[in-house]
């Protein structure tokens, strides 16, 4: 057999619809494709004319799973766009909601979507057979997550409680000193999580990648901070675009994004520990310690490690932000809106997210510009695949494709959020 | 004793946000549960694992924007004994049938460098539009806890106990003071279609929309209370451009305003 083709129509465990192909001739990977079949939505062009206010109700439809990160990006650009900045306990509050998405976010991957993988199940529900406790630790990570951003954000998905200048409604003390216990429970399960993750093996492949995240003077980055990578990049987020751009692709509903002059770059847990270890919370450096996961990880295998290190994070950071928790005195600024370009970047679980608009002195949006993680890893992702395949010819095609899936769920890969869906097909010739 | 065979669950999606059909894995005390009484037998979102080409209950997220995808609803269709909508995307085109007031090839140049790759529909349509539905669950994203409801009903083949009537109910229900007439703040509370638990009201916000119009909806009495609480005509309109703009009573309401 001279040719082989790795194949997989409709990727399971991702968000969004997408496959995945691979073309193998004469021992050497000839073609890779991550596909993405997700239809096109338009929201850059629908956002067009509505209110600045709207953007985060509005982007927030672009993913169910980390709608936060949308209305945070895009409350962030509006406010730039208006010159103003939200700090003290109401900026605190939106890490707050943050960190809530990140915890489930990260444990909905962890435990229902990547571990199969590792364990060599379809899915967590037949893990649960095997591992019920695991799992229903998973689930219960998973709802206190999802019970601080339904407690400050109004539900799980598609929150309704941030605006732009703040909240429509800001909690009592006595209503956050609830989640005090439940997040310590979380933050215990998170450490026990980073130790049963890392007991998993974990194919031997380390690539030199450029990691892109934002880093922030003295905080583990979620809203704010500058883009830096491991190869000397280090500018404003307005700059973003003067760096990256995007290419579009016969094969992808989603845009490719590049960064201009070295190609292909990493975002998302893995780039922001790397660039961030300094800033990591003491009991989330302790549980990174414990496994010896070291400062830097280049093996996106073990990504789900970082996840979990990061979920110690998330827990350890909602607690602190609770204990110094003191209401504001008014839970949102009133903003006028004022013609100018705003720019927002955070990081969503799955790396950056940015956005920019130009609205009108009436807050009309004119242009809207966004780039979500899983478009900006695309390349990333098919240059690890190529890599994979290469490195494991020997394989059958079962195990190479199960693996190759694998690969591909590495990066908790949005084709939602892209625009997108992912399908996995390995072609041998 | 006779062991009756576990039903089949599917769950599909067509174009969306992968949302509604998240709520059921945010379904964290339930999820095992609901494991245990149907066989989830395709569902990529959760599992790599497909069981046989026919299902008892399948659950579509999404609405229909592609020539693959009107296509593919009829195979879903024939493939299922029944099948539920889950959102407004199914249910009502969803956000992305702001597409349905404009022509789709500028929206296509706004997005993408190269139109000709792109492949879609002028309309986003619900799946009624194309096939036969069983059953629609409101809500941009569905309340998981009628989703439950839906699943249990199927299991044990009753009607899902899913009100009709208006937000207004419900916050009457839960005891808030309504933000219209105590602030003046513009709600769409008494058009729209109960289910969230009057989310937006809790929060001293008014009501967006999300769930779609409510049965018998009178839209025009709505709007001429939002112009006197001060609200522009283009407000008005966008209120009604929301994440269910092409259900009917929104999209009439809305094209009074438009212009």
């Amino acid at each position: 057999m001279r040719s082989r083709t790795i194949k997989v129509d409709m990727l399971a465990r991702v968000e969004g619809e997408g496959g995945l192909f691979v073309k193998i001739k004469n021992r050497s990977v000839v073609d890779v494709k991550l596909r993405i079949f997700e239809p096109p939505r338009f929201f850059e062009a629908f956002l067009r004319d509505r209110d600045f206010q709207e953007a985060p109700d509005i982007t927030a439809r672009i993913c169910g799973i980390c709608p936060i990160a949308y209305q945070m990006s895009s409350i962030h650009a509006m406010e730039s766009a208006c010159g103003v900045k939200i700090e003290g306990t109401l900026r605190e509050l939106r890490r707050l909601l943050y960190c809530g998405e990140w915890i489930e976010s990260h444990a909905l991957h962890i435990y229902l979507l990547h571990a199969p993988d590792f364990l060599g199940y379809e899915d967590a529900i037949r893990m649960a057979k095997d591992y019920p406790d695991a799992v229903k630790q998973g689930l219960k990570l998973k709802k206190i997550g999802n019970d601080l951003v339904t407690f400050l954000g109004g539900r799980e998905i598609h929150p309704i409680n941030a605006r732009v200048g703040g909240f429509y409604k800001a909690p009592t003390r006595k209503e956050l000193m609830a989640l005090v216990e439940p997040l310590k429970w979380a933050q215990e399960a998170a450490v026990e999580t980073v130790k049963l993750v890392a007991t998993f093996n974990f194919p031997d492949f380390e690539q030199d990648y450029e990691f892109v995240a934002l880093r922030h003077p003295d905080e583990y980055p979620l809203c704010e901070g500058r883009l830096v990578s491991n190869r000397g990049l280090d500018i404003d987020i307005v700059d973003y675009e003067k760096h990256f751009e995007e290419q579009h692709i016969e094969h992808s509903t989603s845009l490719h994004s590049v960064h201009i002059g070295s190609g292909a770059y990493h975002v998302g847990p893995l780039a922001r520990y790397n660039l961030n270890y300094d800033r990591l919370t003491p009991a989330a450096r302790r549980a990174a310690e414990t496994v010896k996961l070291g400062e830097v990880c280049k093996n996106p295998f073990k990504s789900i490690i970082v996840r979990s290190v990061e979920t110690v994070f998330a827990c350890e950071e909602a607690l602190r932000i609770i204990n110094q928790y003191e209401p504001p005195e008014k839970s949102y600024i009133d903003i006028t809106p004022r013609a100018g370009v705003g720019y927002g970047c955070t990081e969503a679980p799955r790396g950056i997210l940015y956005h920019r608009y130009r609205i009108d002195d009436s807050g009309n949006i004119k242009e809207a510009k966004i780039v979500p993680p899983t478009s900006q890893n695309q390349k990333i992702i098919e240059s690890d695949l190529y890599q994979f395949v290469k490195n494991n010819m020997a394989l059958s095609n079962d195990k190479l494709t199960w693996l190759c899936e694998q690969a591909v769920r590495n990066y908790d890969p949005c084709i939602s959020c892209s625009c997108h869906f992912l399908k996995l097909h390995i072609e041998q010739e | 004793m006779i062991h009756k065979k576990k039903p089949k669950l599917a769950v599909w999606k067509f174009a969306s946000c992968d949302g509604c059909q998240l709520s059921l894995l945010d379904c964290e005390e339930e999820l095992l549960a609901v494991a245990g009484a149907v066989e989830i037998a395709n569902f990529p979102e959760a599992s790599r694992a497909v069981v046989g080409r026919t299902y008892d209950l399948s659950l579509v997220e999404g609405s229909i924007t592609t020539p693959h995808d009107a296509e593919r609803i009829h195979k879903v269709r024939r493939a299922s004994k029944f099948l539920v909508t889950i959102g407004a995307c199914a249910t009502s085109g969803g956000i992305q049938a702001l597409r349905n007031f404009k022509d789709v090839k500028e929206f296509i140049s706004i997005v993408y460098a190269t139109p000709a790759y792109i492949d879609t529909l002028n309309k986003s349509t619900p799946i009624s539009d194309h096939v036969a539905v069983d059953f629609e669950l409101r809500g941009c994203p569905i309340n998981k806890y009628q989703l439950v409801e839906v699943l249990s009903a199927f299991l044990n083949g009753r009607k899902p106990v899913t009100p009709r009537h208006s937000l207004c109910i419900e916050c009457k229900l839960k005891g808030n003071v309504c933000v219209m007439v105590a602030h003046g703040i513009p709600c769409l509370g008494p058009v729209t279609h109960a289910g969230c638990g009057s989310i937006c009201p809790s929060y001293a916000r008014g009501c967006y929309g999300c769930f779609g119009p409510k049965e018998t909806p009178n839209t025009s009495a709505l709007s001429a209370q939002w112009e006197k609480l001060g609200s522009s005509p283009i407000s008005i309109k966008r209120a009604f451009r929301g994440f269910n703009a092409f259900a009917d009573a929104f999209r009439k309401e809305s094209e009074l305003y438009e212009k």
